[in-house]
Formats: structure tokens, C-alpha cells, sequence
């Protein structure tokens, strides 16, 4: 199983009008890795979900995700936003915007490291670390020891 | 404070597990024992009993239906949407604290008796889960059934399964639907009208699978429906009937529970729940409904037959009583269908009042189970009561199936009261000599009725008889059972909080 991150997923200085074309920057990152094969139809999904209930999260977090058919592994793609971005939640736009993305048919050895991933962002030390991340790198090594003890 | 949680939502691989990190976190910090169940795409660790047992209070945070609810009945519960749990978990908390608390002390006599809890109560609350599900597919099929009569009047059955219509003569192209059916000459034979029976007939098709899998699936979990269904299907094609899917969804749980209790080594169990389980208990099961199961059938329907045919020329009445019991019995299994075809042969040689008689005591059940439904809703979960608002219909158009739920979720009670009331009256269709020239259609071919008016009184009574015993019964076995919490009103004494 490849990385749940690298470098090229983390964005520390995302800029967005809105929650739609904010996924899209961070999504079209993972389609230029290789993980997500048809970014429209990704989207797509990811805005179905969007739909069902918004992932606006009080404390500024933002988790658009989805199980799409267009996803080849779980990814993480992360974005940070000085402004903020509104994700729906009701106490205003999130700074800290995380894209989930599942495979559609993923087993669930597949999903429990996102489960692991999803527990840490409750806790507030992991996001302070993270709004305090001063390269992708320290993102992502954050990352990998927090959810995969590496 | 001891608290069990259940976290669920719509994709499965956030929400849910934030909500169950968060919940944990909080109640830890409060001083309180709290275990989580998960629901999400990363499967969940089921409760044991003894966390079940200990536990004094259940928080749902949950934005899909939670699975396996029943399991909380003894407990006061608290329901919130995910995202409640993430953000406030100590508000949360603190009402099911609240909650806990109102209640006073634990119910004692259910709380501790979980994990011995009594084995007519887990029964129910299995057959129960089997019934919810399986209701849709009575109200859709009968419906069906009856709106095929109703634009396809009564001839759309001769198309189907063959016969000679004003001299026209049909050949059979329903099969066993769905077996054997020839859907393009369905079209050609029987249009639309014959469609619609057909798929009524289809999803009546599956009410002994869909029964069967989801009891599997009450008792063991997702790992029970693969032989419950295979099973129910095997007693829908064997002509089991609901009961055999009764009795395929008890042995296919059974069955998957005790291959669970096995110790097996670390390198199987990865393989056990996708492979093993599922390969042995689905052999296992099917040998059991076709050798156990089927072949017996045959041999008993046949010697039934055998039987009526020996009665004929005797008591009308007492014959009469005997088709009601059996059109009764198992509403569409294998003994109404002994007596609902002596009931076509005896017309199609001329005796007129059998068939009467046949069909006004398949036409009893529905009608009652939906009549005792409107007089003592209390005695009926919501399911039940929905599934009654079918009934009407479905009785009237002699779909004897339409009783099936009530009689599946509490069979000891409610198939010897449908049998009474059918029993009466197929002897008063006998004693006041009603005849019927049409084989089924209930009371869409009342104009083919000989005597209808008091055709007509003959089930009227039967009803109230029907009606009348299964609220007697109800009432006095209502004090030694627990309803499932999904399905039943909860308990006056149990405070639910819904956020």
C-alpha cells in the first residue's frame, strides 16, 4: 500500500472562493499522483456527499470525503487557508480543509487507516501541530507518526 | 457511569470514527467507562453480552439507522446526529447522564437478565427483525396481486397459468414464477395486467427469503445472511412456505453462531468470515431444506390429499372447518395449498361450495390480523400495525399471505387464533351453502358467488372469531414480553432523549 500522504497532497497556502473549488485544487493534486483517476467524476461524488450533510466541523476543519469508484487508495490531501474556506459548519469557515479520499470496494484492512486518521483530528494537539506546520514535509511526517506510528 | 455508543454515518470513514475518538476522549476525561461500537466502512467490533449487561446508559450518534438497535431495549438511550458527538461530546454526555439518571435505578429484571434473558423474548425479538423486513414485500406483492385482478379481472390467472377462457384455450407461462416463467408470453397472453401479477407473484417469491436472511441476520450478523437467504430461497422453491423460512433463518444463526464459539488458528480467521463460515453454513443449510425440509413435505402433502379426497361425500361442515384450519395454518405454505387445490379439483368437478368455502377462509386472516390492529393497536409494533393497513385489502382480495407478518413475529398466538376463525368460516360457508364459480379474486368476483350475502357473514364472523382470540391471547401473554426497541413502543419507563 503506497503512502497515505506525500508532499505533493499538502497545500499550505490554499486559497479558495468556495468549499467547491477548494476540494478541487486538493483533489486535482491527488489526480496528478495517480490516485484519483477521473477528477470530475471524483467531484461528483465528493459534492454528493457534500449534499447528504456538510463536513464543515466546528473549530475550522473541513473534511470533504467520499468512497468514489475514481480513487485507486486511501489518500489523504491536505490544505491549510489563512482566510478560511466555508465548509457549512456553524461557526464559521475552516482553515484546516482535509480530503478524504476512500476507494469505492476497499476492504477493511484499507479503511481502518482512515479511521485512525479521522479519531486524530479530534484531538487538538494534531491540529495545532498542523496549523503550525511550517513545510508540506513536517506535514507529512507529522502525519505518519500521528496516524501510522512511523 | 458505564456507557455503550454506537457512532454511525452516511460514507462510513469519518464522521464515525471522529465522533466515536471524541465520545471516548470526553468520557474518559469525566471519569465514566464508555465503549464504542463503530458502524463504519472499517467494520465494527460488536458489543458482548457482559458490556451490554454492565452498561447503564446507550448513546446514539448516528446519521444512518443504527443496526442491531434491539440490543438496547433494557437501556435508556440517547440519539444525536454525528456531527453532535464530535462537537459537544460533553453535552452529549451529560444528558445521557440526565438520562440515566431520570430513569433511576436500572431495570433491574430486563438489565441483568441480558445475558440470560429469556429465550421467548430473544426469539421474538429474531423473528421480529426477520418480519420487519419482510412486510414491504407482502403489502408491494399483494398490491400487486390485486391491481393484476383489478385491471385483468379474474380471467388474467387462467392467461397465466393456463386453461379454457370463452372457449380460448391457455397454456401455462407463469411457471412457478419467478421459476419457469416466460415473461414474453406473459406480455403476449396476459399484458400488462398479467405483469403486474407476476411481479406480485415475484416479490411473494421472496417473502421466506428475505424472512429467513434477516432472522440469520438478527441472530449472527451480516455472516448470517448468506444461508439464511440461500435457505429461505430453498424453502420458497421446496414450497416450505414462510415457515420454512422460519426455520432456515433459526438454524442458518444458529448455525454461524456456533461455528463463531470455534477456536480457530490466527492464520484461518482472516478467511473464516469471508469463506469458511459462509461455504459450510450455506451446504449445511441447503442440505437441511432440501432433505430435512423438503422431501418430507412432499410426502405429507400428498397424504393430505390423499386424506380430503377420502372426506368427500362426508359433513359438509365438518369438512368445511377442516379446509378453514389448513388455509390457515400457513397462509400460502404447503397445507394451505393442499386445501386450496382440493378446493379447484372439487369445482372443477362440479362441487361449487368447497371452493366457496376455501376461498372465504383464506380471505379471514388478513381481514382480522388488520381488524385487531385498529381495535388494540397496543398489542402490535409499528411494523405490525403498517403491515395491517395492508391487510384490508389483501384479505378482501383472498391473498391469504397478507397475515403472514403477524403470524411469522408470533406464531404460538396468532396462527391457532387465525385457524379458529378460518375454521368457523369455512363451516358457515358450507352450512349456508355458498358456492363460487371462480377459483380466487375474493371479493373482486363476488358476482360469481352463490349466495353472497351470506357468503359475506360467514367471513364477517370468522373476523370477530379471529380478531376477538388473538387480542385475548395478546393480552394475556403481554406481560412476560420485551419488544425490540426498533420495532416496538419503548417502554413508558424508559426516557428516550432525541436531539
Amino acid at each position: 500500500m503506497s503512502d497515505l500522504i506525500t508532499v505533493d497532497f499538502v497545500d499550505l497556502e490554499l486559497e479558495a472562493p468556495d468549499r467547491a473549488s477548494g476540494t478541487r485544487d486538493l483533489a486535482q493534486r491527488l489526480a496528478k499522483g495517480g490516485r484519483v483517476t477521473d477528477l470530475d467524476g471524483f467531484m461528483a461524488d465528493i459534492a454528493a456527499r457534500e449534499q447528504q450533510m456538510a463536513t464543515g466541523l466546528e473549530g475550522g476543519i473541513g473534511i470533504p470525503h467520499c468512497r468514489s469508484e475514481h480513487v485507486t487508495e486511501p489518500t489523504l490531501g491536505f490544505g491549510r487557508s489563512s482566510t478560511g474556506i466555508d465548509f457549512g459548519a456553524p461557526d464559521g469557515p475552516a482553515h484546516l480543509i482535509f480530503l478524504i479520499a476512500a476507494p469505492a470496494g476497499g476492504g477493511s484492512e484499507h479503511m481502518t487507516i482512515l479511521a485512525k486518521l479521522a479519531r486524530k483530528l479530534v484531538h487538538q494537539s494534531f491540529k495545532d501541530a498542523l496549523r503550525d506546520a511550517s513545510t508540506p514535509q513536517d506535514v507529512v511526517s507529522l502525519i505518519n507518526t500521528e496516524v501510522l506510528g512511523q | 457511569m458505564k456507557i455503550v455508543a454506537v457512532t454511525s454515518c452516511p460514507t462510513g470513514i469519518a464522521h464515525t470514527y471522529m465522533a466515536a475518538e471524541s465520545l471516548e476522549k470526553a468520557a474518559t476525561e469525566a471519569g465514566h467507562e464508555i465503549h464504542v461500537e463503530t458502524q463504519g466502512a472499517a467494520g465494527a467490533e460488536p458489543f458482548t453480552p457482559q458490556q451490554l449487561a454492565d452498561a447503564d446508559v446507550a448513546i446514539f450518534a448516528a446519521d444512518v439507522e443504527v443496526r442491531g438497535r434491539e440490543r438496547f431495549a433494557h437501556l435508556p438511550q440517547v440519539s444525536a446526529g454525528v456531527k453532535r458527538a464530535i462537537n459537544d461530546p460533553t453535552g452529549l454526555l451529560a444528558e445521557a447522564t440526565e438520562a440515566a439518571k431520570t430513569r433511576g435505578a436500572k431495570q433491574q429484571v430486563v438489565a441483568s437478565a441480558i445475558p440470560r434473558v429469556g429465550p421467548g423474548t430473544r426469539l421474538r425479538q429474531w423473528l421480529m427483525t426477520g418480519v420487519s423486513y419482510m412486510i414491504p414485500f407482502v403489502a408491494a406483492g399483494g398490491i400487486l396481486i390485486a391491481l393484476g385482478f383489478l385491471f385483468g379481472g379474474d380471467d388474467v390467472v387462467t392467461k397465466l397459468y393456463g386453461g379454457t377462457l370463452h372457449g380460448v384455450e391457455y397454456k401455462s407461462v407463469a411457471g412457478n414464477l419467478p421459476l419457469g416463467a416466460d415473461f414474453d408470453a406473459i406480455i403476449r397472453q396476459a399484458g400488462y395486467a398479467g405483469l403486474l401479477f407476476a411481479f406480485g407473484k415475484v416479490a411473494f417469491f421472496m417473502l421466506a427469503p428475505i424472512l429467513s436472511g434477516f432472522i440469520a441476520f438478527a441472530m449472527a450478523d451480516r455472516q448470517g445472511l448468506v444461508p439464511g437467504i440461500v435457505g429461505g430461497l430453498l424453502a420458497s422453491v421446496v414450497g416450505a412456505g414462510f415457515l420454512g423460512g422460519v426455520v432456515s433463518g433459526l438454524a442458518a444463526g444458529a448455525l454461524v453462531l456456533a461455528i463463531g464459539k470455534v477456536k480457530v488458528p490466527r492464520g484461518m480467521a482472516g478467511v473464516m468470515p469471508v469463506v469458511i463460515v459462509p461455504l459450510l453454513t450455506t451446504i449445511a443449510i441447503g442440505l437441511l431444506m432440501v432433505v430435512v425440509v423438503g422431501k418430507p413435505i412432499k410426502h405429507v402433502t400428498d397424504s393430505m390429499t390423499s386424506g380430503l379426497n377420502g372426506l368427500t361425500g362426508t359433513n359438509a361442515v365438518l369438512l368445511g372447518a377442516l379446509l378453514g384450519l389448513m388455509m390457515a395454518f400457513d397462509m400460502g405454505g404447503p397445507v394451505n395449498k393442499v386445501a386450496y387445490t382440493f378446493g379447484v379439483a372439487s369445482l372443477s368437478a362440479g362441487n361449487l361450495d368447497v371452493m366457496a368455502a376455501v376461498m372465504a377462509a383464506g380471505m379471514t386472516p388478513p381481514i382480522a390480523m388488520a381488524l385487531a390492529t385498529v381495535v388494540r393497536p397496543k398489542l402490535f409494533t409499528d411494523a405490525e400495525r403498517k403491515a395491517g393497513e395492508a391487510g384490508w385489502l389483501l384479505g378482501a382480495s383472498f391473498i391469504t399471505e397478507g397475515a403472514i407478518p403477524f403470524a411469522a413475529a408470533d406464531p404460538l398466538r396468532v396462527i391457532p387464533s387465525l385457524m379458529a376463525g378460518s375454521a368457523v368460516t369455512g363451516a358457515l360457508s358450507m352450512a349456508f351453502k355458498a358456492t363460487s364459480r371462480a377459483p380466487h379474486g375474493g371479493i373482486f368476483v363476488v358476482g360469481l358467488v352463490g349466495k353472497p350475502v351470506l357468503y359475506i357473514l360467514a367471513i364477517v364472523i370468522g373476523v370477530l372469531v379471529s380478531a376477538a382470540t388473538v387480542v385475548a391471547l395478546k393480552t394475556a401473554g403481554r406481560r412476560v414480553i420485551t419488544l425490540p426497541a426498533d420495532a416496538a413502543p419503548v417502554p413508558a419507563s424508559t426516557p428516550v432523549a432525541t436531539v
